[in-house]
């Protein structure tokens, strides 16, 4: 089922929010205004902005340390999270989570961890909460292939196949964890394979077309709201950059990054509105002016913004 | 006033706060209608509230612990049992590193109101995995409270509070207190954390005890008061929060005192609780500070081996006798 127009030009607004923002971020690094690391979200936009297509305000997701892109699909204010990769005090947790710990309770985005795999229980719980409560929302639950070897993986997915729980499996098989490739720390290809494993449906979609994925996730969010149980949606795809900022990612073997870069999920789906008609290449043109306004907006919020008094690191460690 | 059991002092605060508000549920391994905990603490409450909210689990701890963070975020209060607190390994991401600091993280968006119960212990000869004291790490995990409690009027009121608290708590039972018995009102009521309880007033020598060291500390006071020995017992009751003041005001009043817990002596409960007395109220003090833990070594199995490991009134009472002279 394709999306409305005015859905498709919002994801496709949404993408290049990301990239662009992932560029900023990275040329900020670059003039050490950004403490600690960064692990960039470029090349896989649409992932995110597939799954979070199909929730509402109230439908909640759990993000991962690659998590600047979960957040700016599911609705954060790019200013305030900007703002927080600076460990300004206007940031979403006030400098006291920066890049890895990006969170908007009020539009349902539950927090990035910066511990691989650890988001699957609570987004397990998540949907417990919600089975409990009676509500017909959905979580969707990010992580990446990496993730997929940890025991949280099988202990979660089991846990919220037999309670019947609402909620989305989004792994993001990006090839990679960390510098190790999945061929050499798993005998199977499709990562999706594992759900028989916990009698629930699993998927494999092309995690660079953002139709597929959105397609995807449609499917899972109906079925979670039938009440029939949670999906694991693997989608294939690829970061751009390295792990984090200091990773040159000479791993990878030569011509792997340009086969990718074909496969950039932007100027797919960039080519896809074309040929549909729903986009001019004027009007792309606009679109990108006007995101890029935005990030430049954003930037300029963050460096302007106070560092939090020192003192703010006592509180809130307690209610 | 009537007395029950720890074990009911406990289902009575579960069922008492599940009645009350709709969000309180239970989770854990057989904590349901067909075992009923393995202690039977949640005995009869999944035919009285239904199996959703009292809801058996898989064996696993890591997502035991992880649906209640999620679920408290929310804006569920659950209360998971992990059946013996050895097992809180298992489950120590999710604990240390997901509940403790899901708050402060992001910047205090987020409360994460859930209860960890758990068995702590030795005692009945079940071995290394099954009879540890595990409070001190949890004490060293900013975001966490930890609540010891020794009595089953204790542990009512302590764990209704535990409940409607909206941080995360780590309740600590202990298997030897569960059949234990004492008065506890039929009226409603609650305690407050961080306030510790005197459980018998002396004048010579102060005893901080914590969960079942808090019984045998009684029985030694017993013995050392035949000799003339007064001996008062602070039980903290919260080790996070804890009641400073009340232990070093009756560490000035008696100038002499022996922290007795049964965890393992190097960097545990006792040494923080020693350390917070050297700190506060060393010129106060007649006497070296002494303590009486378990030492350094895995619970054994064989009764005589276990005995040997865990303080027993008789190294209670020795160690009295040294600081008393």
């Amino acid at each position: 089922m394709i999306p409305s127009k005015e859905k498709l030009l919002e994801m496709y607004r949404k993408m290049l929010e990301i990239r662009q923002f992932e560029e900023k971020v990275y040329e900020l690094y670059g003039q050490n205004l950004v403490p600690g690391t960064i692990h960039l979200y470029a090349g896989q936009e649409a992932v995110a902005v597939g799954i979070c297509a199909n929730l509402r305000r109230g439908d909640y997701i759990v993000s991962t340390h690659r998590g600047h892109g979960h957040c700016i699909a599911k609705g954060a204010d790019l200013k305030r999270v900007m703002a927080e990769i600076l460990g300004k005090k206007t940031g979403y947790c006030k400098g006291k989570g920066g890049s890895m710990h990006i969170a908007d309770f009020s539009v349902g985005i539950l927090g990035a961890t910066g511990v691989v795999g650890a988001g699957i229980p609570i987004a397990v719980g998540t949907g417990l909460s919600i089975k409990l409560r009676g509500t017909d929302q959905v979580v969707a639950c990010f992580f990446g292939d990496g993730a997929s070897n940890q025991g949280t993986f099988h202990e979660g997915i089991n846990m919220a196949a037999i309670w019947k729980l609402p909620v989305l499996f989004v792994c993001e098989n990006n090839l990679y964890a960390m510098g190790t490739r999945q061929s050499r720390v798993m005998l199977i290809e499709k990562i999706s394979e594992r759900a028989a494993a916990y009698g629930i449906p699993g998927v494999t979609v092309d995690g660079n077309d953002v139709l597929a994925v959105y397609e995807a996730a449609r499917e899972a969010v109906e079925r979670a709201k039938r009440g029939e149980g949670p999906t694991l949606i693997e989608c294939k795809t690829y970061r751009h950059k390295g792990h984090s900022r200091m990773d040159p990612a000479t791993y990878r073997p030569k011509g792997e990054i340009e086969y990718w870069l074909k496969k950039d999920p932007i100027p797919r789906f960039k080519s896809k509105l074309l040929e549909m008609g729903i986009l001019t290449e004027e009007e792309a043109k606009w679109i990108e002016g006007e995101v890029s306004r935005g990030i430049e907006e954003a930037v300029k919020f963050a460096l302007e913004s106070p560092y939090p008094e020192p003192e703010e690191a006592l509180k809130e460690v307690y209610v | 006033m009537r007395e029950i059991s720890y074990r009911d002092a406990l289902r009575e605060a579960l069922r008492e706060e599940m009645q009350r508000d709709p969000t309180v549920f239970l989770l854990g391994e057989d904590i349901g209608r067909y075992w009923g905990g393995a202690f039977k603490v949640t005995k009869g409450l999944a035919e009285e509230f239904g199996d959703e909210r009292v809801r058996d689990t898989p064996i696993s701890e890591s997502a035991i612990v992880g649906a209640a963070v999620g679920a408290a975020i929310t804006g569920m209060r659950p209360v998971a049992e992990i059946m013996f607190g050895d097992l809180t390994t298992l489950a120590m991401d999710q604990i240390v590193n997901q509940a403790a600091k899901i708050r402060y993280m992001f910047g205090g968006q987020a409360k994460a109101p859930l209860v960890i119960r758990t068995p702590f212990g030795g005692g009945v000869n079940i071995a290394a995995h099954h009879s540890q004291c595990l409070e001190a790490w949890f004490m060293h995990v900013p975001g966490l409270q930890v609540v010891v409690p020794s009595t089953p009027y204790d542990a009512k009121g302590l764990l209704k509070t535990a409940i409607r608290n909206d941080n995360p708590v780590i309740f600590c039972e202990h298997k030897l207190l569960y059949p234990i018995t004492g008065p506890v009102p039929d009226e409603e009521y609650t305690l407050p954390f961080g306030v510790a309880d005197i459980k018998r007033e002396g004048n010579d020598v102060t005893i901080v005890a914590t969960l079942y060291m808090v019984h045998k500390a009684l029985k030694a006071a017993e013995e050392l008061e035949k000799d003339g020995i007064s001996v008062e017992i602070v039980d903290p009751r919260t080790l996070v929060p804890l009641d400073k003041e009340t232990i070093i005001n009756s560490v000035k009043k008696t100038g002499r005192v022996v922290i007795v817990t049964e965890d393992c002596k190097t960097a545990g409960v006792s040494a923080e609780i020693a350390a917070v007395i050297a700190e506060k109220a060393l010129d106060y003090l007649d006497a070296p500070i002494k303590r009486v833990a378990n030492p350094d070594v895995p619970i054994p199995f064989s009764p005589p081996l276990e005995s040997f490991v865990i303080p027993d009134e008789k190294r209670i009472i020795e160690a009295v006798r040294e600081v008393v002279y």
